[in-house]
Order: structure tokens, then C-alpha cells, then sequence
């Protein structure tokens, strides 16, 4: 019958041309904003900044720049899908392992091995997606505690992957990457470029339709279903995407730090940080994630090196006291984050903080 | 027929929420829904759906099963609806949840001409000048309106409509009575849940009756607005009794 031939619904009034609107230039009109330029200009210039000041300040900025991907990785779960994962970090250390290995027990080359830690980190989200992504809320947060701290179990009882120890790589290994110091560049402009690609891969999905089915999932998982949503496989395919680069970020910082072990690979308190990070940026944005692992980074590598002393005693670990205060401050008075806070109060900054 | 429900039964725990519900639906009606509050008409939605399994019996849509057919895959073969309890996407905006629809229904939308349509069908529902709002910006009726938007953006074979008039002053249950009508124009078919019987009897062209999940019965509306079962059954709701014969009086 005639719905069956039916171009489109029309308004009333057919004649009238359809309104003028944003998305209308397509898809290279739909991603060149405003707001991209701001992201871009912000990973370049921190990019550059770290790399102009010798070896201390390439190590902090290394550090920010690698949670800014990791971060934003997780911003496509937590921001985007509204899937709240404490076991995040177990990407970063599960692809960490696996390269690691290739690197140490199989002689691979750091890019191959990169390479193969990503690959085995989504792999690894596919086969969880399946198992636990059926779970809401609590119980799915729950779940990726559970994972990160089997994980960890279970590399400590493998013996090829070095139990409890972990693995060391004989400092000679360098020399093939044009000796230490180099190798430490080498790594330091791979995160970079490799953050970059998170921080676009994620701008990207936002913009598109799969982002659009996300964030309808991170709204109302069941309405989202019943207008058409494949709720099922948009989740695993966003659990996918954000848990490659950690994989591959995970290699590259353990052939960095020249060994690898159980609970730095499978560190809690990092994935937590994590969580603070993004939802101090302003999760569900794009540039939030960047400021929120940037700012906090910043902080902590201060809070690190300065004799903070509270009362005449010093606090071990002041940084997880602060990231714990943080979070606080963050889920009573912003939810939303900074960018999601900034954004909010004006319509005018929304085209340049996506 | 678009729509064959054969012997639906839904039992939650020890309630018999749909009792042995059969009925056919022609293309491009619009068949009444009615029956007082409890009597399973949200139900048997949520069973043709594939919201709820079905207890016992079977959904034909165009021809196809519909049992077991999680809900994405019911609306991929274009049957959409909107919810009793409204369900706004509430922080996207008012085009993104439409264009949800558009993107994700029958026609799988790409983002570009999801866009268009999200316009044209939020200024055939009146709701084109807040386009930009963040969904949960908007008041009840806006979002009854949202919800109808959703789903017709999905460009349906079929449309489920739960109480879409409830809640409206008399004003605006006259413009959606409207809008309803030209849906039906554009050959969609229609089922509407409906409290306000002068509006569903003005504008179905059949119409069913559910009492304790017990189809009691069906016709044009004029033969069930006569039959002294449904006014007996409604006298066991006093306030939609009350109603029905005021009604009737006037
Ligand atoms: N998910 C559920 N679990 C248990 N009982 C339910 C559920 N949904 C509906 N019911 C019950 O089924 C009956 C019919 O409800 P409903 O279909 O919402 O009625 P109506 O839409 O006609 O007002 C009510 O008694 C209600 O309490
Ligand atoms: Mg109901």
C-alpha cells in the first residue's frame, strides 16, 4: 500500500522549503568544526610543548598525554554509552602482557608487538562484551572490577608471562632502537600520534550515527531498542573501540618502563583515576576527557613531587586522597564536568567545546 | 491484513494481565483501543512489540512472526510506538531524539537525510521551534508530541499509540486528533490506546474492548459505544463511567 511508497513524511504546508540545517553539507560539513579545531590545537600544542623541553619535561608531558588516550578511550563507555567500567585499566595491561611477550620471549619488533596488544585487548572486550554487557549499572561496574582483578590472578599463575615477577627486558634490547634515549622519543611520539587518533576516533564517533545510537543507549537503553537500536552490538562495538588503544598505549608503556608486572599492569587505583578524569573533563564530550586527564595529571605529578605534608604527617598516596575528594566534589556539585558545566551555560561556547 | 494477534495470552506471575486476546487489523485503519485503566492495553502492546514474551499465542506482522523478535529487530520491520509513560532521550536534544528514529526504524536512516526528516516530522507535530532544546526542556504534552515525533520519523508500516490525548487540555487533544488523521493519511495504520472516547470514536474506524485483560468487545464504534457489556465494565471505573455518559447525554 501507499506507506510502502511513502518518500517521507511532509508537513502540511509542502511547498514550503525544508528549514536550512546544521547537519545538511554532509559528512565532511558534519565533522569540520569549530570544536575540532579546539581539540586539535589543544593534543598538537601539548604534543609539541613536551617534546621542546629535554628529557624531565617530555616524562611529565608523556604521562598526560597517555591518559588523555587512555581517558578518552574510556569516554566512549562511560561518556557516550553511559556504561560505567571500574576495570578499565585491565585493556592497558592485558594488551600491555601480550606485547610485552612478543617483545621479550618472541623477539618482535615494538610496532608489530603494539600492534598485537591492541588487537588482543579488543579481542578481549569481544569476548566480554558478550558475557557482561547484558549487565546495567551497578552490576555491570561490578563485573569489570571482578575481570580486572582475575586478570591479574591469573597472569600471576602463568609462568611464561613471568609470574608474580612479571618480565625484564635486557637493556640491550634498546640498541635496535637507536639506543635508550632514543627508544624513550620513539615511544613518546607514538603516544602522542596514538592519542591523537583515540581523541579523533572518539570526536568521530560521537558525530556519527553509531555515536548517535550510543549516547540513545546512555539515555534509555529500552527506548532505545524500541525505535531500532541494536543495543546488543552497538555496546560490544563501543567496548571494542575503546579498549584497542589501551591495548596498544599498554605496550608501548611497559617497553618504555623496560618490565612488566602483575600489579602495575592490573592497578586499580589507576582505572579509578581514570573515571575521575573523565568525569571531571565532562564526560559524554570530547574535550573534556583531554582537559579532565590533563588537569588531573598536572596536579598529581605535583602532589607527587612536592613534600606535601598535612598536619606534620605525610600522606602516602595523597594523590588517590585528592582524586577520592575530587570525585566527590565532581558527582554532588558538576556532574556534568567542566566542559559539560561550561557548555550548559552557553550556547554560543557549545560550537567550540564539543 | 497488516497485523494478525491470535490467542495472545500474557500471565505475570499469577495475574492474567491478556487473556486469550485474537484480533485482525486491515491496512491503513485505525482501530480504538479502550477499556478501564488495568485492563492490559499497555500489555498487549508491549506483547506485540517484543517489549514482554508472549505467554501463549502468536503476533503476525506483514506476514511475519513476531515471537521472540527482540524489540529493535519488531521496529526494523517498521512497527513503531510511543510510550504511555513518556521516555525522552533527556539530554539529547529534541531533533537527536527524533532523529533517532529516523536513523535506527524501518528505513535506516543516514544521519543526513535522518536530519531532514527529524524537521519535517517535529513541524508536522508543532514542535519545530524547539528543535535545539534538550529533550527534558519540554513539558508533558511536548513530550507526548516528542514521543509521536520518534516514531513516525521511523516512517512505520504500523504505529502503536498509548494515550498520546491524555494529559492534553481540549485544545490541544482537538490538534492531535488532527495530526492523527493525517497520519492515516499518509497510509500508515494505527492503533490508539485512548481514554477520551469522543476522540477515539470520532476517529477510529473499528474499535476493541479490553476488560481484565478479556477482549469483550469489537466493532465499528458506534456498535460498541452501545454494547451493555462496555458500559458495565466501565461502570467498575467511576471516573471513566462518569465520563462515558456524560458523553452519551451531550
Ligand atoms: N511488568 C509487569 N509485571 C507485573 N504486572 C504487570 C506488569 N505490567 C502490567 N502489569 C499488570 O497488568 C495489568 C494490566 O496493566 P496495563 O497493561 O498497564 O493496563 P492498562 O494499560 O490497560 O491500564 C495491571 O494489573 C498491571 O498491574
Ligand atoms: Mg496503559
Amino acid at each position: 500500500m501507499s506507506a510502502q511508497n511513502n518518500s517521507g513524511l511532509q508537513p502540511p504546508n509542502t511547498s514550503a522549503a525544508p528549514a536550512p540545517s546544521r547537519f545538511r553539507s554532509g559528512m565532511m560539513g558534519r565533522l569540520l568544526t569549530p570544536g575540532l579545531v579546539v581539540i586539535l590545537v589543544a593534543i598538537i600544542a601539548a604534543m609539541i610543548y613536551g617534546a621542546t623541553g629535554g628529557a624531565a619535561r617530555r616524562e611529565a608531558w608523556y604521562t598526560v598525554l597517555l591518559f588523555v588516550g587512555l581517558a578518552s578511550s574510556l569516554n566512549i563507555l562511560l561518556g557516550y554509552t553511559g556504561y560505567v567500567s571500574f576495570g578499565h585499566i585491565v585493556f592497558f595491561g592485558f594488551g600491555g602482557y601480550i606485547g610485552f611477550f612478543a617483545i621479550y620471549q618472541l623477539g618482535w619488533n615494538l610496532l608489530p608487538a603494539s600492534l598485537l596488544g591492541g588487537a588482543a585487548a579488543a579481542l578481549l572486550a569481544l569476548g566480554l562484551g558478550l558475557a557482561i554487557l547484558r549487565l546495567r549499572g551497578a552490576y555491570f561496574a561490578l563485573a569489570t572490577i571482578g575481570i580486572n582483578e582475575a586478570m591479574k590472578a591469573l597472569v600471576i599463575n602463568i609462568p611464561a608471562l613471568g609470574g608474580p615477577n612479571g618480565m625484564v627486558l635486557n637493556f640491550g634490547i634498546y640498541a635496535s632502537y637507536g639506543g635508550a634515549a632514543q627508544a624513550q622519543w620513539t615511544v613518546y611520539w607514538a603516544t602522542a600520534v596514538l592519542t591523537l587518533m583515540v581523541v579523533l576516533t572518539s570526536y568521530i564517533v560521537k558525530k556519527s550515527k553509531f555515536g548517535l545510537g550510543l549516547m540513545a543507549i546512555r539515555e534509555d537503553e529500552d527506548a532505545a531498542e524500541v525505535m531500532g537500536v541494536v543495543a546488543p552490538r552497538a555496546k560490544t562495538w563501543a567496548y571494542v573501540i575503546s579498549a584497542l588503544f589501551p591495548g596498544i598505549l599498554g605496550v608501548l608503556f611497559f617497553f618504555k618502563a623496560s618490565n612488566i608486572e602483575p600489579a602495575a599492569a592490573f592497578n586499580l587505583n589507576r582505572s579509578i583515576e581514570l573515571l575521575v578524569m573523565v568525569m571531571l573533563g565532562g564526560q559524554g564530550t570530547v574535550l573534556g576527557p583531554i582537559l579532565g586527564a590533563g588537569g588531573y595529571q598536572l596536579l598529581r605529578t605535583t602532589l607527587l613531587t612536592s613534600d606535601l605534608a598535612l598536619f606534620g604527617l605525610k600522606i602516602k598516596d595523597i594523590q588517590l586522597a585528592v582524586a577520592g575528594l575530587l570525585l566527590l566534589i565532581i558527582v554532588l556539585f558538576i556532574p556534568v564536568g567542566f566542559i559539560g558545566w561550561l557548555r550548559s551555560r552557553s550556547t554560543r561556547l557549545r560550537r567550540w567545546l564539543e | 491484513m497488516i497485523l494478525e494477534v491470535k490467542n495472545v495470552t500474557k500471565v505475570f506471575g499469577g495475574l492474567t494481565a491478556v487473556n486469550d486476546v485474537s484480533f485482525d487489523l486491515e491496512e491503513g485503519q485505525i482501530l480504538g483501543l479502550i477499556g478501564p485503566n488495568g485492563a492490559g492495553k499497555t500489555t498487549l502492546f508491549n506483547c506485540i512489540n517484543g517489549i514482554y514474551p508472549l505467554t501463549k499465542g502468536s503476533v503476525i506482522f506483514r506476514g511475519q512472526q513476531l515471537n521472540g523478535l527482540p524489540t529493535y529487530k519488531v521496529a526494523d520491520l517498521g512497527l513503531a510506538r510511543t510510550h504511555q509513560i513518556v521516555r525522552p532521550l533527556n539530554e539529547l536534544t529534541v531533533r537527536e531524539n527524533v532523529m533517532v528514529g529516523a536513523c535506527f526504524g524501518r528505513k535506516n536512516m543516514g544521519l543526513g537525510q535522518a536530519t531532514e526528516v527529524a524537521d519535517e516530522v517535529l513541524a508536522f507535530v508543532g514542535l519545530d521551534k524547539r528543535a535545539g532544546l534538550l529533550a527534558n526542556s519540554l513539558n508533558v504534552a511536548q513530550k507526548k508530541r516528542l514521543e509521536m515525533a520518534r516514531a513516525l520519523a521511523a516512517q512505520p508500516y504500523l504505529l502503536l499509540l498509548d494515550e498520546v490525548l491524555a494529559g492534553l487540555n481540549p485544545t490541544e487533544v482537538t490538534g492531535m486528533v488532527d495530526t492523527i488523521r493525517k497520519i492515516r493519511e499518509q497510509g500508515i495504520t494505527i492503533i490508539m490506546i485512548e481514554h477520551i472516547m469522543h476522540a477515539v470514536m470520532n476517529v477510529s474506524d473499528r474499535v476493541i474492548v479490553l476488560n481484565y485483560g478479556t477482549l469483550i468487545a469489537e466493532g465499528t464504534p458506534a456498535e460498541v459505544q452501545g454494547n451493555q457489556e462496555v458500559i458495565e465494565a466501565y461502570l467498575g471505573d467511576p471516573d471513566l463511567a462518569e465520563r462515558l455518559l456524560e458523553e452519551e447525554r451531550g
